[in-house]
């Protein structure tokens, strides 16, 4: 079992307002192995963005790391200073975020970003950094890619240039890609295309990825594992078959449920009733607990961790020993 | 309520040739000094189809298709270039364009796509919802009530549409930032349906919702269907969402209906090379396994489309003619299609 | 049916402002809190002057003459009765400096009401109807920028006094407040319109049209309320340069006329005693206006970034 390349431990987040200290990522834990795919999938308000930021050292003041621990590659980056977070980010950590239309500046050539990117993070000349940036257009599959590079991104369409975002990710050669809802803005039939692009490169220049998305659908085509996430906690972790075809977690069963299906006859969606609790107001005891069909009266009082359950690991006291052996 | 068990052999609403154009040239001093053609983008191009009392119609296609400019010409916010919109019989434009249009607009009203847009932050829910009733004096109180009672009366009304979206009575006294995005969207609705239309215009309602808050809102949307008899035209670019709710599919591209289909053929069936290409490029969230044709190109710029038929430079099947001539919109084998390489019986 | 005790009562707008972001903010900002006092105890001096004041200075019957040209009371040869010294004519300056301000505030606050009301209706109407009327418009608001505001006013003005030689005092008054408006009221236009393009395509005023509101009523009562917000912040400040604006024009003799003198009147005569060595005639009554318009000024900014988190 290969050591873990991103470790995160008992990571809570904190916004301080003028109502009280919010707490918006409570306590989570996850791997990701070097190589894999990790989605990371929630609703709005479940804290998967925030993950995301919080890894690559983006948190939007006054939002902080409050306690736990983030380890890549075996070191501790969450308390790191500014600038040798800078150089971790983007050498070990790419980034590709949700709107091509602002990932890129609009005025500068992507050649010149591009060059930019790799020559900060690899000790190459600028003939050189070229080279690779061409190659790297190249792979993603923009045509005349010897052309293009001297263009500005206005003259490239949506799916173009998230393609060129895609590029910029993997300038450096990071071992660790975070894309935070990479093919929302993007037509369907683009997102097919950049979903297998991205697959695709990330195994071949070895980068694991944190996918983070609201869809299913991109989660199940795309990643080896899955984290399911809500209100700020881990609800259930595993590989994605085995979440999406056998949930442990009634959210995660909801969650399903909801989702209509191409080969699906059912009159009426599976509905959760109620909706996500706000920041302020998260119930004592196991979040999801007022809407949760088969709540009993342990998961008001004590909140869970993440148990096993058979494939994958739920935060639902359904699955502690003691639940089944009384059962 | 209206009845729903009206057979009405005439369909409610019928499109015929609807086309919209909008005039996107540069400023006439610069036309002038920069020698600039004028530009035009052909946003519905000839559209045809109908809708039958008490069913859905789903329009799909991706951006640039014009599903959402098709929705707002049968409403009347735009008015046509040509064709022609008529709602149980009647022609549409013409009666707003009398400004005549109250008896029609209360027959027909539009939910649409952002939550947060679709509301005025500074008005009251009461009064969100009751605009409709107070423009169409709907709310008793005409002559010698005081306003007062004229005021209780429109919140108890307001009260009554809200609980039957699945809200509280209320709520009526809150303000659209109280309240969640899929609770909003049921505001949304309880506002359509206030002056009681037969007809309900939905501009992808669900697009902007979570998933479990989608399933809440389309469960509440059928159910009102079936107790109100109400026909939806349903705007999406989720074909699976389209495939829950729908009765009929009409799939557009660049403007142009290209395939139109009771909703099991299209499904099972997909003619049109580019609703193939559609329903092979949603995520398989089954992980089936099913082999898929790798997709090709991007949608092209409006501004500038291609010639013959819009889809000929992703099209697996295009030949010569697909390049030269506009493919018609005709029935063949029970659905409406607009393709060479069907009408030729080569696909 | 369901009874209307169903329907309860909503907390007042009171209640919900004072719950609200923006007075939180400006009970933690001293300079807010700091320039409001200032600024509103000026104001409340200059519209009570007559009671707050210890002498009417414009009370011939109360002025003597031997007590003109008196230095400031804590300098040799002041009294404790005139605080602030007196004029050539005997009129005691701490009370002319309150007379003088109310005039000055309400020209001001006048010009720009006057200002807000054409500015925000021709930006409302720019932005909503779009096409020629919007171009008309906006072609008109960049005439009127291309000419400085002092220049405006002084035609203006000038204008006024040729028509009317007379000179009566309220038809003075409102060519005055006239000749400050009209160049003011280009950037409500220009605001007002830029956010009503913004507001026009969304959708509750989509949602308004397809129930078949009339356009009037969808910009008064949708519109409107929500492309206040930085009209507000702009008029605070506008006030501040305003009152300049009409001290300025006193200053050069088409401001108000010598029987109902505002500050800039008082700065104007002051300055032609400087030489006399009675700087206390022009002193004051500067510093007053300096710390009128650098109060609303400092309002104004602290109310632009109080507000700009909530319409982000």
């Amino acid at each position: 079992m290969p050591a873990p390349l991103l470790e995160v431990k008992n990571l809570r987040v904190e916004f301080p307002t003028r109502h009280g200290t919010l707490v918006a990522l409570d306590d989570i834990s996850f791997d990701i192995a070097p190589g894999e795919i990790l989605g990371v999938v929630g609703e709005s308000g479940a804290g998967k963005s925030l993950t995301g930021s919080a890894i690559i050292g983006l948190l939007d003041p006054p939002g902080r790391v409050a306690s736990g621990e983030i380890r890549f590659d075996g070191r501790r980056i969450d308390n790191l200073p500014y600038e040798e977070m800078r150089k971790v980010r983007g050498r070990q950590i790419g980034a590709i975020f949700q709107d091509p239309l602002t990932s890129l500046n609009p005025l500068y050539t992507i050649g010149r970003q591009l060059v930019e990117t790799i020559q900060t993070h690899l000790p190459v000349n600028a003939a050189e950094a070229r080279q690779r940036a061409i190659r790297l257009l190249q792979e993603t599959g923009i045509p005349a890619a010897e052309a293009r590079i001297d263009q500005y991104p206005h003259q490239f369409s949506g799916g173009m240039r998230q393609r060129v975002v895609i590029a910029l990710a993997l300038a450096a050669e990071p071992k660790l890609i975070v894309a935070d809802e990479p093919t929302t803005a993007l037509d369907v039939s683009i997102q097919a295309q950049i979903i297998s692009l991205l697959k695709r490169l990330c195994k071949e220049h070895g980068a694991a990825v944190m996918l983070v998305t609201h869809d299913m659908g991109v989660i199940a085509e795309t990643c080896d594992r899955v984290a399911v996430m809500y209100a700020g906690r881990i609800a259930e972790i595993g590989p994605v078959h085995d979440v999406i075809h056998s949930p442990a977690h009634p959210y995660t069963v909801g969650l399903m449920g909801s989702i209509p299906a191409m080969d699906d006859e059912r009159e009426r969606l599976l509905q959760i009733d109620g909706a996500m609790p706000r920041l302020t107001a998260i119930p004592k005891g196991c979040a999801f607990n007022p809407r949760c069909p088969r709540v009993f009266e342990r998961c008001r009082s004590e909140r869970p961790d993440l148990i096993d359950a058979g494939n994958t690991r739920a935060a639902c006291w359904l699955h502690a020993a003691d639940t089944k052996a009384a059962a | 309520m209206s009845a729903a068990s009206i057979m009405a052999a005439q369909p409610l609403v019928e499109v015929h040739d609807l086309s919209k154009t909008f005039d996107v040239s540069a400023p006439w001093l610069n036309r002038v000094v920069e020698r600039k053609p004028r530009q035009f983008v052909h946003a519905v191009d000839g559209v045809s189809f109908a809708i039958e009392r008490g069913k859905t119609l789903a329009l799909v296609g991706e951006s640039g298709c014009g599903k959402s400019t098709v929705a707002r010409l049968l409403v009347g916010l735009y008015a046509p270039t040509h064709g022609r919109v008529s709602f149980d019989g009647v022609d549409t434009a013409a009666t707003f364009k009398s400004g005549n249009a109250q008896s029609l607009r209360r027959r027909m009203q539009m939910i649409f796509q952002d939550p947060y847009a679709s509301l005025n932050p500074r008005w009251k829910v009461a009064d969100i919802v009751g605009e409709p009733l107070r423009e169409h004096g709907l709310v008793a109180g005409t002559g010698g009530v005081s306003s007062r009672v004229r005021e209780d009366a429109l919140k108890v009304r307001v009260a009554e549409l809200l609980l039957s979206v699945g809200m509280a009575g209320a709520d009526v006294e809150k303000f659209p930032h109280q309240f969640s995005g899929g609770q909003r969207q049921r505001i949304s609705i309880a506002r359509a349906l206030a002056t009681q239309p037969e007809f309900l215009v939905c501009d992808e309602p669900t697009s902007a919702l979570d998933v479990s808050v989608q399933a809440q809102v389309l469960n509440i949307m059928k159910d009102l269907q079936r107790e109100q008899g109400l026909t939806y035209l349903f705007i999406s670019h989720n074909l699976a969402v389209v495939r829950h709710v729908s009765d009929q599919v009409g799939v557009m591209y660049l403007g142009r209906l290209v395939e139109l289909a009771d909703k099991a053929a299209l499904f099972s069936q997909p003619r049109h090379p580019y609703t193939r290409m559609l329903l092979d490029a949603i995520p398989d969230i089954h992980m089936s396994g099913r082999s898929r044709t790798p997709v090709q190109g991007e949608v092209p710029n409006p501004l500038n489309p291609p010639t013959g038929c819009s889809f000929h430079p992703r099209c697996p099947h295009a030949n010569e003619r697909c390049k030269q001539e506009r493919p018609a919109l005709q029935r063949l084998k029970g659905i409406l299609i607009a393709c060479h390489g069907v009408e030729e019986g080569r696909i | 049916m369901i009874s209307s005790s169903v329907v309860p009562a909503a907390p007042g707008a009171w209640a919900r402002f004072f719950a609200g972001d923006v007075w939180h903010s400006f009970r933690s900002s001293p300079m807010a809190i700091g320039s409001a006092v200032v600024a509103l105890v000026c104001i409340f001096c200059a519209l009570f002057a007559g009671v707050v004041a210890p002498h009417n200075p414009f009370d011939l019957a109360t002025l003597e003459l031997s007590d003109s040209m008196l230095p400031p009371a804590w300098m040799q040869g002041g009294q404790a009765k005139y605080l602030l010294g007196t004029d050539e004519q005997g009129r005691d300056v701490f009370s002319a400096l309150m007379y003088g301000a109310r005039i000055s505030l309400l020209i001001g606050g006048a010009s720009v009401i006057v200002s807000v009301l054409i500015g925000v209706s021709l930006g409302l109407l720019a932005g909503y109807a779009g096409g020629r009327i919007d171009v008309v418009i906006m072609r008109v608001c960049d005439v009127m920028l291309s000419f400085p505001s002092i220049l405006i006013a002084l035609l203006i003005a000038g204008v006024g006094r040729a028509l009317f030689p007379q000179a009566h005092d309220s038809l003075a008054f409102g060519v005055l407040i006239l000749a400050i408006a009209l160049p003011g009221w280009v950037q409500y236009a220009r605001t007002v319109r830029g956010s009503t393009m913004v507001e026009r395509n969304k959708e509750y005023v989509q949602a308004a049209r397809v129930v078949g509101v009339s356009p009037l009523r969808i910009m008064r009562r949708h519109v409107l309320p929500n492309v206040l917000g930085p009209v507000l912040v702009l008029a605070t400040i506008h006030v501040a340069t305003a009152i300049q604006t009409e001290a300025t024009l006193s200053f050069l003799g088409v401001g108000v006329s010598p029987t109902s003198p505002s500050l800039g009147t008082f700065i104007n005569e002051g300055n032609k005693q400087l030489f006399s060595g009675a700087w206390w005639l022009v002193i004051f009554p500067g510093s007053m206006l300096l710390l009128i318009a650098l109060s609303m000024n400092l309002f104004g900014d602290w109310l632009r970034d109080a507000l700009n988190p909530r319409l982000r």
